[in-house]
């Protein structure tokens, strides 16, 4: 049979598709908007499996279906779902073109790392393309070698879906279901890239991972999605975040955590948090909208510390579910807020287990004209037997038009139970202030005190070396904001 | 050491200080008394720095500088502590580190090295045995929980470390019972020596009694009215103020 007009004509229909799609590839940017094509270009931009292509279809369309929660106390122009780029390529890599250009936090970790000197010269030598990101081979060797030994897996959550599906499999999703909120359902719809981690039985992980080391080919992290799973008896401390702040044109930031800790496991997950807050003005910045839960079998801990000075705009709560017995959730919290920031943010802990334990501690700072909001939930359930709580929550002003708001919420349905409930509001009055200029120390330095001296119980819930950035970071966030 | 010539200072449009005239020379102790509101605290507060104080008129020479024209920071970084009548508390800051970051803010501005640890808890082990103050009080938060005796011994513990040219007791003895009066006086006179100089304001004979003055001053109405040597606190104490108001606003 001979070729026909029509069979042409088709032809020519389905190459100008298919052309199309192939240039978008090249080009590595998805046109703006979300809708199902979108959906499957990042599934195949990123070769994953039939199931999870399947597991983010059905999201958005749960998503489709779900109202944008407006509970919060913060008040900000909606994003346009449609007007946001979904997928976009990988940041430029730096080319250094001398060791003493390299960034000396990056020196000292690898040196931490125990890589020697001449092999990090060798790294980040004159015209050799470096930073964690690309350089996955080299730096990843020695640092995955010394996990790799022990039976630890850490790596993006895009390979981990190709390498270690059984397990992305069993736990992704199991606590924070697709159902779960608005946000958490776009991000299984769309999520770009995250961590994914796995202690084996009874391993205590050696050194704290850190994102940092990460490779990180999603770029900038728009929808991550992290998992972190610590197998029966493990432990492993994990440091998110970055403190450079993210001069981002993308505002939504819709990130998805989820933590395991099965029987006598410990989880401790830290954040120091300092993305683009937004200009004097309040134009700007990011929407920083995430989902953290984590959740304890048996005799199991998880352990939140969080210090967020950055983002326009913060909705977080990183929660626990205590559902083994002997289960201990706790939560450390410093958010700042300035000029013109919003923090609606804090926790839930829910009880369900016999003999389980909370702690919360969320030390607020607002200056400038910002809104910084605690928003708690205690959860006693019926069978939970002598749950203990402790929760604490300060506001520290420091200007007249900042404010301050606490939501605790308690509901507890067993008579067992102990909670305890502390709140207290205060300045850094100008008679502290004065007392310290008094003694011959400056102004900064004396708020740097003091609000250190605020935040202490929670700067000690965090590793050393984040303690130090933390110290800093809330001493530059707090600059010449005393009334 | 210090020199304030004519000083007027005003707050919220009202006259405190209405031209003071008091010299201070290495090496002596001055006491100031008179009645309430006649601008004693006004005069530590202007001192020491207060920007809500407005200075009309005067001069203020601190060991050849213009002390007015210096920051209450570098005032001092200069050598010039006040002792509070009311020291605040700040929570969550330790009395440690706190002496240290203000030793260390002070050495920076002379350009001397920072003090290092050992010998820092060397001098905080010293100097905290002059005022019979604790060494756990060392560790806690600034004055937080401190009796109003211990308030008043941390502040001539802080002018211990920090070891100032001029030192203004403001009302120190305030609030003490007789041992506390004791142990501060006795922490005051330990500290003095011919290259620093103390200012001390007081309503009370009793303080000079262990802190003996080289001078009496009593400042009635903004003014440094009368000077005499001790005997004169002896003589205000029986007498009490009224005399001196009445010879002055012949």
């Amino acid at each position: 049979m001979g070729y026909t007009e029509n069979e042409l004509a088709k032809d020519l229909e389905n190459q100008e598709y298919k052309f199309g799609f192939v240039t978008n590839i090249e080009s590595d940017k998805a046109p703006k908007g979300l809708n199902e094509d979108i959906i499957r270009f990042i599934s195949a931009k990123k070769n994953e499996p039939e199931w999870l292509l399947e597991n983010r279809l059905k999201a958005f369309a749960i998503w489709k279906t779900m109202t944008e929660p407006e509970w919060a106390h913060v008040h900000y122009t909606k994003p346009d779902f449609q007007d946001i780029t979904y997928y976009s390529a990988p940041k430029q890599t730096k080319k250094y073109e001398s060791w003493d250009d390299v960034d000396p936090e990056m020196k000292a970790t690898m040196a931490k790392l125990g890589i020697s000197m001449e092999e990090q010269q060798r790294l980040t030598g004159t015209n050799i393309a470096v930073d964690f990101v690309m350089d996955s081979v080299s730096v990843a060797t020695s640092f995955k070698a010394k996990l790799g030994e022990l039976g630890i897996i850490f790596c993006s959550f895009s390979d981990a879906v190709h390498d270690y599906p059984e397990l992305v499999k069993k736990y992704m999703g199991t606590v924070v279901p697709t159902t779960d909120n608005f946000y958490a359902a776009l991000n299984s719809a769309v999520f770009t890239d995250g961590s994914f981690c796995y202690i084996p039985k009874g391993v205590r992980c050696p050194m704290e991972l850190s994102t940092y080391f990460r490779i990180n080919e999603g770029g900038t992290g728009q929808f991550e999605r992290t998992l972190v799973v610590a197998d029966e008896g493990a432990y492993v401390s994990y440091l998110e975040g970055c403190t450079a702040p993210q001069r981002d044109e993308n505002q939504l930031h819709a990130a998805v955590v989820e933590l395991i800790a099965l029987e006598n496991a410990e989880i401790k997950y830290s954040t120091v948090q300092n993305w683009y807050p937004g200009d004097k003005e309040g134009k700007g910045g990011i929407f920083n909208f995430v989902t953290k839960r984590g959740i304890c079998e048996r005799n199991a801990k998880i352990s939140w510390t969080q210090v967020e000075t950055g983002s326009a705009v913060t909705w977080k709560y990183p929660s626990c579910i205590l559902k083994g017995d002997n289960s201990i959730g706790e939560f450390y919290s410093v958010a700042v807020t300035n000029n013109y920031q919003q923090a609606d943010t804090g926790t839930k802990m829910i009880h369900l287990g016999k003999n389980t334990k909370s702690t919360i501690i969320s030390k607020g700072i607002s200056a400038g004209k910002s809104q910084n909001s605690y928003r708690g939930l205690v959860q006693i359930h019926k069978n939970a037997d002598n749950a203990r709580n402790f929760s604490q929550c300060d506001s520290l002003l420091m200007t007249d038009e900042c404010g301050a708001h606490t939501f605790p919420y308690i509901e507890c349905k067993n008579s067992s139970a102990k909670i305890e409930h502390e709140a207290t509001t205060s300045k850094i009055g100008e008679d502290q202030i004065f007392y310290c200029l008094q003694r011959g120390i400056s102004a900064e330095k004396a708020i740097s005190l003091i609000v250190n001296g605020y935040c202490k119980e929670v700067l000690n819930q965090l590793p050393m070396e984040f303690a130090v950035e933390a110290q800093k970071l809330l001493a530059i966030s707090l600059e010449g904001s005393v009334g | 050491m210090i020199k304030i010539e004519n000083l007027h200072a005003s707050i919220d449009g009202k006259e405190i200080l209405k031209g003071l005239n008091l010299e201070v020379k290495a090496g002596e102790i001055h006491a100031i008394m008179g009645p309430n509101g006649a601008g004693k605290s006004t005069l530590a507060s202007v001192l020491a720095g207060r920007e809500e104080y407005e200075i009309t008129a005067g001069s203020v020479d601190f060991d050849g500088q213009d002390l007015l024209e210096l920051s209450t920071e570098d005032r001092a970084r200069e050598g010039l502590f006040l002792a509070f009548q009311y020291p605040v508390e700040i929570p969550g800051v330790s009395n440690v580190n706190f002496l240290r970051t203000a030793l260390n803010e002070i050495r920076e501005y002379k350009g001397q090295e920072q003090i290092s640890a050992k010998e820092f808890m060397v001098r905080v082990r010293e100097k905290s045995a002059i005022v019979e103050l604790d060494a756990k009080l060392a560790s806690r938060s600034v004055n937080e929980g401190f009796s109003g005796g211990e308030k008043k011994r941390n502040e001539i513990f802080q002018m211990a470390m920090l070891e100032p040219k001029l030192a203004i007791l403001d009302e120190t003895d305030s609030g003490l019972d007789i041992d506390a009066l004791r142990i501060v006086a006795n922490g005051v006179n330990t500290l003095k020596s011919s290259k620093n100089a103390t200012i001390i304001i007081t309503h009370y004979q009793r303080l000079l009694d262990y802190i003996v003055p080289n001078f009496v001053h009593v400042l009635y109405d903004g003014r440094i009215v009368k000077s005499g040597p001790k005997e004169l606190a002896l003589e205000l104490e029986e007498k009490g103020y009224d005399w001196i108001k009445a010879e002055v606003d012949a």
